[in-house]
């Protein structure tokens, strides 16, 4: 992943991405990349902007400076009403799990999954279910497809989740916290989903500040910290021998 | 003489607020049980009980000191204090409570326009006759040849005042004519609905009659009477010694003039009074004015005839419900969005627009409706009640609605963008699937609400269930069997609705397909 690569474009480039709300300064140039089989972990203590990336990623947060292209479309700074047909477009690239889930509270699992394939991207209904069964199945909850949310563990629910943000196939996958709801066995299963995901030819992008877990699952890691990149490389590599403070303080506050 | 004939705006004001007191019945009562209870003891005080929205000639405030009444029903009473040595004490009560409130004895005497009928005669004590009316029939200047008799007014409408012997008639011209009565709730607005051809015709006795044809132009009132009636002086039953004392004076004031004199100040005094004081006098007996088909009977005899018009208002009433709901769930919905989803502009006026319905009260808005927008459109009356419970609903609909979009969490709008829904299909497939569901119960209560609000449409001549359980009342001279009656009526509609309720809020808890 080593910056940005002239010859093998990656699937997602985030470039000197700059981001204030109001006098604060929340990202300052932002830049790495995520080639399609790479699960890539954004790591840092709160508030270092890591959520903040993601969201700018899945086009939630409009961003001042900078660029983010993803598949070959790219949004620009400013007001997403003024490049809404990009906007369309990459959200056919990208799917979310979000920290909390988010499923919808009124629709069976299935249902959740289902939803937008049908609905906001025009599929068959019955090609949509099959593909949901198969997600849910994949996944480990086929059995829970008729569950409602509230219904679900908090483990069940993310594996809704993740197989919701499948449903349309998007080549990206972004996770917000994926390990927050989660038990330490939980934690191992999931890294081993994640990274059959990203071997079948799919990019993630995940935050976490758990270093056990990126070390298990993410192929890079990127340390944050005041908005700003201060470390990437491989996990084994980073998280072992930290060369910064920032680095240092996220590996106290891990262990 | 008529003050309310002048008609300048805050009259009419007044015309119209006097009648919203006529909604206000129960705290009149409380006013004046305290009235009652404060005053017992004052053995030389003479309470008479009256309602000054009747209006001139009967009893009216004084334009010149609204804290006084005036009227010839006033002079009677005055005279009558006068002489048993006591002075005379105004209890204001509403008109179709007088009964009532005499029976309860609220105060000594009713003195108001009573009409002598058999219900009253059988239910409290009653006076000697004071006073004889013809039921006149008034049209429209240009129908005073086509329609000169109730059986002329086959098909038609035809407006008075609820409660009354004249509504009595026009109830018997329904079976034996085939026209249509309508109830109102006062007899200022019979004519002018007359005038502007809301109905055909109005049937009252001819003091009110002459009133408002002095109030208003166009219309001929013909002479012939329909039927005679008289007024009376109500007591309490067990207040029969007073009575005849009551019945004396009136006795010695007909044979002296002082009555004539009275009737003659306010310009009522004909020749059909001396016929009547001829035969009060010499003892010979006044029968109370009895409409055919209607003679005594008894509760149960009444209520069997009264119960299929009782179960035709709960159809009203539970039509008017529902429609009217169906336009506030309806508007109500669009108002939320709007309120949500809309521009700075279109928020604020939707917001306005609550505010201002929210803030007012609904009795005003149906009046505006009906009677304020008459000459502009000429709404009938079902469509009017249906206007205006379904704007008043909707303003308090589009609230619940409101905070039920918002309560579905933020995240999940997230999601659906991140998935690719626009925010038209968020609303349909996720947001608003989940606020109806939270929207359920808060509805149904409003629905609940709504069964009993409409009750307050009757001022626009809709014959709902609490109107046509009140016209039962007047004429078994009871609330017994007709409140409970009207209460039954109104669980039997609004305890399936909760129930039904109750059901889909348990239904929906289960899994559904999208």
């Amino acid at each position: 992943m080593e910056g940005a690569d002239p010859v093998m474009s990656a699937l997602l480039e985030v470039r000197e991405l700059g981001l204030r709300r109001g006098t604060r300064e929340i990202l300052r140039g932002v830049t790495f990349d995520v080639p399609n089989g790479a699960v890539v972990a954004l790591m840092g203590l709160s508030g270092s902007g890591k959520t903040t990336v993601l969201r700018s990623v899945a086009a939630l947060e409009e961003f001042d400076t900078g660029a983010i292209s993803i598949g070959g479309v790219t949004v620009t700074p400013g007001p997403h009403e003024s490049q809404s047909a990009s906007i369309r477009l990459l959200r056919r690239q990208v799917g979310m799990v979000f920290q909390f889930h988010h499923l919808f509270e009124h629709l069976s699992a299935r249902d959740n999954v289902t939803l937008a394939p049908v609905h906001a991207h025009g599929r068959p209904r019955a090609s949509a279910m099959a593909r949901a069964q198969e997600l849910l199945d994949d996944l480990g909850v086929g059995g829970r497809a008729t569950a409602l949310p509230r219904e679900l563990s908090g483990g069940e629910a993310q594996r809704v989740a993740i197989a919701r943000a499948l449903a349309i196939d998007p080549p990206l996958l972004l996770l917000d916290e994926p390990t927050a709801s989660l038990d330490p066995a939980r934690r191992g299963d999931l890294g081993a989903t994640l990274r059959r995901l990203a071997s079948a030819g799919r990019a993630l992008l995940l935050t976490s500040h758990d270093v056990d877990f990126v070390q298990d699952a993410a192929t890079t890691c990127v340390i944050l910290a005041d908005g700003k990149v201060v470390e990437h490389g491989d996990p084994r590599t980073v998280l072992n021998a930290p060369a910064h403070d920032a680095t240092r303080a996220l590996l106290r506050s891990s262990s | 003489m008529d003050k309310r004939g002048g008609l300048p705006a805050y009259a009419k004001a007044a015309a119209v607020r006097r009648s919203f007191t006529r909604r206000r019945r129960a705290a009149c009562y409380v006013v004046c049980v305290l009235a009652a209870l404060t005053s017992t003891g004052a053995q030389s005080a003479f309470r008479w009980g009256g309602d000054a929205e009747g209006g001139a000639p009967f009893v009216e405030a004084d334009p010149q000191r609204p804290d006084r009444v005036v009227g010839f029903d006033v002079e009677i009473a005055e005279m009558l204090a006068k002489a048993l040595g006591r002075s005379a004490t105004f209890v204001q009560i509403t008109f179709t409570s007088l009964d009532q409130s005499a029976a309860r004895g609220d105060f000594d005497i009713g003195l108001s326009g009573v009409e002598d009928t058999p219900a009253r005669r059988a239910t409290l004590a009653v006076t000697v006759p004071y006073y004889e009316f013809r039921e006149v029939i008034t049209v429209r200047n240009g129908d005073r040849d086509r329609f000169r008799s109730l059986a002329d007014l086959r098909g038609r409408r035809v407006a008075t005042l609820g409660g009354t012997i004249a509504y009595e008639l026009l109830l018997a011209a329904e079976r034996d004519h085939g026209i249509t009565a309508v109830s109102y709730d006062d007899d200022v607005h019979p004519y002018s609905d007359l005038a502007n051809g809301r109905v055909d015709a109005v049937l009252l006795d001819h003091v009110l009659a002459e009133r408002g044809m002095r109030r208003i132009a166009g219309l001929h009132t013909h002479s012939g009477g329909v039927a005679i009636g008289h007024y009376v002086g109500v007591l309490s039953p067990s207040n029969v010694t007073l009575r005849d004392q009551v019945d004396g004076i009136l006795r010695a004031a007909m044979s002296d003039g002082r009555l004539e004199a009275i009737f003659r100040k306010w310009k009522v005094w004909n020749d059909d009074q001396p016929r009547l004081f001829a035969r009060v006098t010499t003892g010979a007996a006044v029968t109370a004015t009895a409409i055919a088909g209607t003679e005594p009977m008894s509760a149960l005899a009444m209520t069997r005839r009264y119960l299929p018009s009782l179960l035709m208002a709960s159809i009203v009433t539970l039509a008017l419900s529902c429609l009217a709901m169906a336009v506030a769930v309806a508007l109500g919905s669009a108002l939320a969005i709007g309120r949500v989803y809309g521009s700075g502009v279109v928020r604020l006026l939707i917001t306005a627009y609550v505010e201002v319905i929210r803030g007012t009260p609904i009795l005003l808005q149906l009046f505006v409706i009906y009677y304020g927008l008459a000459s502009f459109v000429r709404l009938p009356a079902f469509a009017a009640a249906l206007v205006g419970l379904g704007l008043n609903y909707a303003a308090y609909e589009s609230e619940i609605y409101r905070g039920a979009l918002e309560a579905v969490s933020r995240g999940q709008l997230e999601a659906a963008r991140v998935l690719g829904f626009s925010d038209w299909q968020t609303l349909r497939l996720i947001r608003g699937p989940q606020a109806f569901r939270l929207a359920l119960a808060p509805m149904t209560n409003d629905f609940v609400a709504m069964l009993k609000d409409s009750s307050l449409v009757s001022v626009l001549t809709v014959m709902e269930l609490t109107k046509q359980t009140q016209i039962f009342a007047t004429n078994l001279g009871s609330w017994v069997i007709p409140g409970a009656l009207c209460a039954a009526l109104y669980l039997a509609m609004s305890l399936p609705l909760s129930h039904v309720a109750r059901r889909l809020e348990a239904k929906w808890k289960a899994p559904t397909q999208s």
